[in-house]
Parts: structure tokens; sequence; C-alpha cells
């Protein structure tokens, strides 16, 4: 019996990634909303581990995504346009950039810390504006020309090599965040998420842990933020604003917390509704996107997440996922 | 300083300004000891417990767990060098079944969570683990419970269960009969005299009969100091005792 039920979990854990890689081949003129969705799917992702899992309510991790964006903009411009080296360099940055921000401001909670997050993001995106030289300021980062893939694979308008790119990033963190979330270490998170105190009893350094899964989020979102600037090959101020923030934690909670999926859900569903609406009318998506959240919230506790565990109750014995 | 003493607190002292919540506290606890600690409301006892976790920073004194000076290391630390409390009021994780719980804790213990890379047989053996903790405090048939749905007794137990998990060498349990109807306190009562013989145990309670029945010792605080110290039967027949606490408190 056991051995029998493995099999339909591991189909419903390949189904995105079978859509995904369906999705290149019948895309057409969408690919690039699809390279788009994923970028999006890894940035809610990491907002999950920090705000879902460990339970740190940030307004901030745009900072993140924007330094991201623009670290791997700026190391194309100045330094050399290689795809691969560039998203090292600017996801360990941006890496670094949580951990040191992370130090200062994890020793708060709740609104403090929601407001210190601004903060941060506040002066991010103040020193991009001004950074002219460095930046291009409210012109947007230009001029990024990136080498192909592997000396092959070009990153051009028709976007495959950005949507293959992206994909494959997105399917690293995927596999990194369900390791993370289902280890000790992410059991932990969990703990300090429902009570500090109680961690603390049985000894843990709940200060480090937060730092910890802290500094992983902001690498991944800087890695979600690279991805954005090499699949638009242009970095604008926007990626560094209170919106940014807003609409990452609308994905998310759309989708469903402390799911992994949900964010992919969040995402994807977040993008089809803009997409769609806005061709009705270009002023009606807010609004829709406005309503679907407030129903999801009022009535789907766990996001849209929880109808999908509706839907699979009957093929499945367990409700996790 | 003799390897017999598992706990030796000397001159431990804390004010809240002109407030003495704690004077010049001086309390040993050999291996095996159970201490019971009476006081009316406000004599200093939760506090005293929060002075030897390490959530409050005393002003003076010294805080030997083992013969490891731990008045000056963090909370967390001193739960590693074998220092386990239970809480007065509820912290478990509520969301999580019962299983969990203790299993987290193992986790903790074993330094778990920083290596993540082998992490499925290691978790299976602290589920495993916890099993058998929680089958030690007879609650082995509620492990898939969600804690949010446990009667209070039973939080009460896995509490102490919990604690257990970290193998203490020292356990401070705050009131672990609090909340608890009186028509199940005989299971608390059950469970604690379970608990093995070498861990030394400080128990607050207001429970007199649970101290009364628990304890081999007995320390009576009187607004942060030690006002006696006995066996049960001299504490119960001290006058002074009586007329500072049990006579009045008592109903």
């Amino acid at each position: 019996m056991g051995e029998l039920l493995v099999r339909p979990r591991l189909l419903w854990h390949a189904l995105p990634w079978v859509i995904a890689v369906a999705f290149y081949f019948f895309a057409g003129g969408y690919l690039s909303l699809g390279t788009q969705v994923m970028i999006w799917i890894l940035f809610t992702l990491s907002l999950d581990l920090v705000l879902g899992y460990a339970g740190i309510v940030t307004l901030g991790h745009a900072a993140f995504f924007g330094f991201g964006a623009y670290a791997a903009g700026i190391f194309c411009v100045r330094v050399t346009g290689d795809p691969l080296l560039g998203m090292v360099v600017a996801t360990l940055l941006t890496g670094v950039v949580g951990f040191l921000t992370g130090i200062l401001i994890l020793h708060t909670t709740g609104v403090t810390f929601l407001m210190l997050s601004l903060a941060i993001l506040s002066m991010l995106a103040e020193f991009a504006n001004k950074a002219n030289s460095l930046t291009g300021g409210d012109n947007g980062l230009q001029g990024m020309e990136l080498s192909p893939l592997f000396g092959q694979f070009e990153f051009n308008m028709f976007g495959y090599t950005a949507y293959v790119y992206t994909l494959v990033v997105l399917f690293l963190w995927f596999l990194v965040s369900w390791r993370v979330v289902h280890s000790p270490f992410g059991r932990s998170l969990d703990g300090i998420r429902q009570s500090p105190r109680r961690m603390r009893a049985i000894g843990t350094p709940v200060w480090w842990r937060l730092v910890a899964i802290y500094t992983l989020s902001a690498a991944m979102a800087g890695s979600a933020g690279v991805l954005s600037a090499y699949a638009a090959r242009f970095v604008g101020l926007s990626v560094l604003s209170l919106f940014t923030s807003g609409i990452v934690a609308v994905m998310l909670i759309l989708g469903g917390v402390r799911r992994i999926y949900g964010a992919f859900i969040g995402a994807a569903v977040y993008y089809l509704v803009q997409d769609y609406t806005a061709k009705l009318n270009p002023y009606l998506w807010e609004f829709v996107i406005g309503g679907l959240l407030i129903v999801v919230v009022l009535f789907l506790e766990g996001g849209l997440m929880s109808l999908i565990d509706l839907m699979a109750r009957p093929f499945r014995r367990s409700t996790k996922a | 300083m003799s390897g017999e003493v598992a706990l030796a607190v000397r001159g431990l002292s804390k004010s809240f300004g002109a407030l003495k919540v704690a004077q010049s506290i001086d309390l040993d606890l050999a291996p095996g000891a159970r201490v019971g600690l009476i006081g009316p409301n406000g004599a200093g006892k939760t506090t005293l417990v929060n002075l030897l976790t390490g959530v409050i920073v005393p002003d003076a004194g010294s805080i030997l767990l083992g013969g490891h000076r731990i008045d000056n290391i963090k909370p967390e630390a001193r739960v590693r060098l074998g220092l386990a409390r239970t809480h007065q009021i509820n912290t478990l994780l509520s969301e999580n079944d019962v299983r969990d719980n203790v299993a987290i804790a193992v986790a903790e213990r074993e330094g778990f969570a920083w290596r993540s890379m082998l992490y499925t047989p290691q978790w299976r053996a602290c589920r495993e683990e916890a099993e058998a903790r929680l089958a030690e405090m007879s609650i082995g048939h509620i492990a898939d419970r969600r804690v949010s749905e446990l009667p209070y007794g039973e939080q009460r137990l896995l509490e102490i269960a919990i604690a257990m998990a970290l193998k203490p060498r020292v356990l401070l349990l705050d009131e672990p009969g609090a909340g608890v109807p009186s028509t199940e306190s005989h299971i608390i009562h059950a469970a604690l005299d379970r608990l093995p013989t070498d861990i030394a145990i400080l128990i607050i309670e207001h429970d007199m009969d649970l101290v009364f029945r628990f304890a081999r010792e007995i320390v009576v605080m009187v607004q942060g100091q030690v006002l006696r110290r006995g066996a049960p039967s001299e504490i119960a027949a001290d006058p002074e005792v009586r007329a500072v606490y049990l006579g009045r408190s008592r109903h």
C-alpha cells in the first residue's frame, strides 16, 4: 500500500515543473510573461521563508529584490556580462546586505521591525535615486549587455534563454527552500514564530536563527532581482519601492503562507488576473486583485492552496504538502 | 563547588528600583533533590526562577550549575548546560502535534538545527525519542493530537515531557498543577513521582497538597528573602511560617 501511495505524491510535486517546461514550447508571445511569473514565484518564496515560516513581518523585502537587480545590472555594465558570475556575485552580495541589516534590526519585532524594514528600503531607494553615475538615477540603469549563456544562448527579445535560466534558478532555490523548511532548522523557525519563549526554554538561539533565515531569504530575493534585471536588461527605481514589497506580500497571502507551493499559485494567479482583466479595462485589475484578496483573507484561511487541498483530498491520504 | 551539588546559588540579589525582589538568596540543590519553593504572592518565587534561567540579570551573586558558572551566560546556553524549566503559562507550540513539540526539543538538544544536511534520519530519531518521552509521561496515546486541542492537564504533562527531553540535570517546575482541575491533579502527582531520581527538582506550586506530597525539603520565601528551609513536617509546624504564609493563604 505504502509504495503505491508514493507515486501520486511525486506526480503532484512534478506538476508545476511539467507545466513550466510545457509552457516553454506552447507559450508563443506569452513566454516573457511566464518568465515574470517565475521571477515573482521566487521572490514570493523568499518572503514565505521569513514571513510565513519564521513569522518576521516585513514590508522591506523589496530592498533585497532591488539590491540584487541593481547589483547584477551594475556588475554587468561595469565588470563583465557573464550571466552566471553576475548571478553568483549579486546573490552573495544581497545575502551580505540581508545579514548586516538583519543583525541591525532583528532584535526588534512587530511594528518596530516593520518600520525599520521600511526605513532600510527607503534608504536604499533614495541611494539608488541619487547615485546617478552608478545606477542611472530615475532614468534607470541602461546599457546592460549580457554575454551569451555558456557562450551559446543569447539573452534576446524572444526571451527563450531568460525563460530557461529563470526556470533553472527557481528550481534550485525551490530545492533549497524545501530542505530548509523540512529540516530541524526550519521546524525551529516555525516554533519561533509560534512561541519564541518556548524555543528559548529548550535552548534555541532565537536571534541567530532569525538572522540565518533572513540572510538566506535576502539572497533568494536578490536572485529574483537578478533574474528580473536579466530578463529586462534594464533596472528601474520601481524595484526598490514599497509597492514591490506590497505586491509580493499580496501574492504570498493569496497563494497561502507556509506552503511552498503557495508562492507558485499566488504569483501565477496574480499575473493571470492582471493580464486578463487589464485587457478588458486597464484600470480594472487592481480592483479585481483587491476583491480576490478580500475573499481569500476572509473565507480561505491558508489561501488558494486550501482550495487545492479540497480538490486533491479524494486523491490523497495525507493533506499536508 | 564539589561535584555533589547540582545547583548552587550564592548571594543572589535583584532590585527593581527600591523594590528588592531577591535579597541575597542562597540555595543548594543536590542531585536527586526534591525542593518545594513556597511563599505568598509577590514573595519573589517566579523572580527567582527567572534569575536562575537568565530571563532577568541579577545585580549580585552567583549561580553554579554542576560546577559551571552560569549567571553570566544566555538563557539558551544555560539550557544546553542542563537547566530546564516548565512554564506557568502556556508556551507550547499550539499548531504542532504533541510528538513534534517534543521532537523539536530533542533536535535542539542534539544541535541538529545547524546541521541539516542529513536531516531525514535525524528527524526520524527525534520523533522516535519523542514518543518514548511521551510514554514516560503516560501520554503516548495522544502523540498525533494537535496541541491546541488538548485539555489543560495533558498540556501540563507535555510541558514536563519537553523539559525531560532536554536531559536536564536541574529541572525547575513552575506551577505544574496550575489550571488543572482537582479531579485530574492525581495525574500530575503520578507523573511527578515517576521523574528520574537523579535529577534535582525545584518546584514552585500554590497547591500545598502537591508540594507537601512531592517535596522532601521546603524553602519558604517572603519579600525576596528565604525565611525558612526544612523538612515539610518542620515547615508545616513552624509558627512563623504559619503566621506569614499558611495562616493567611490556606483556605
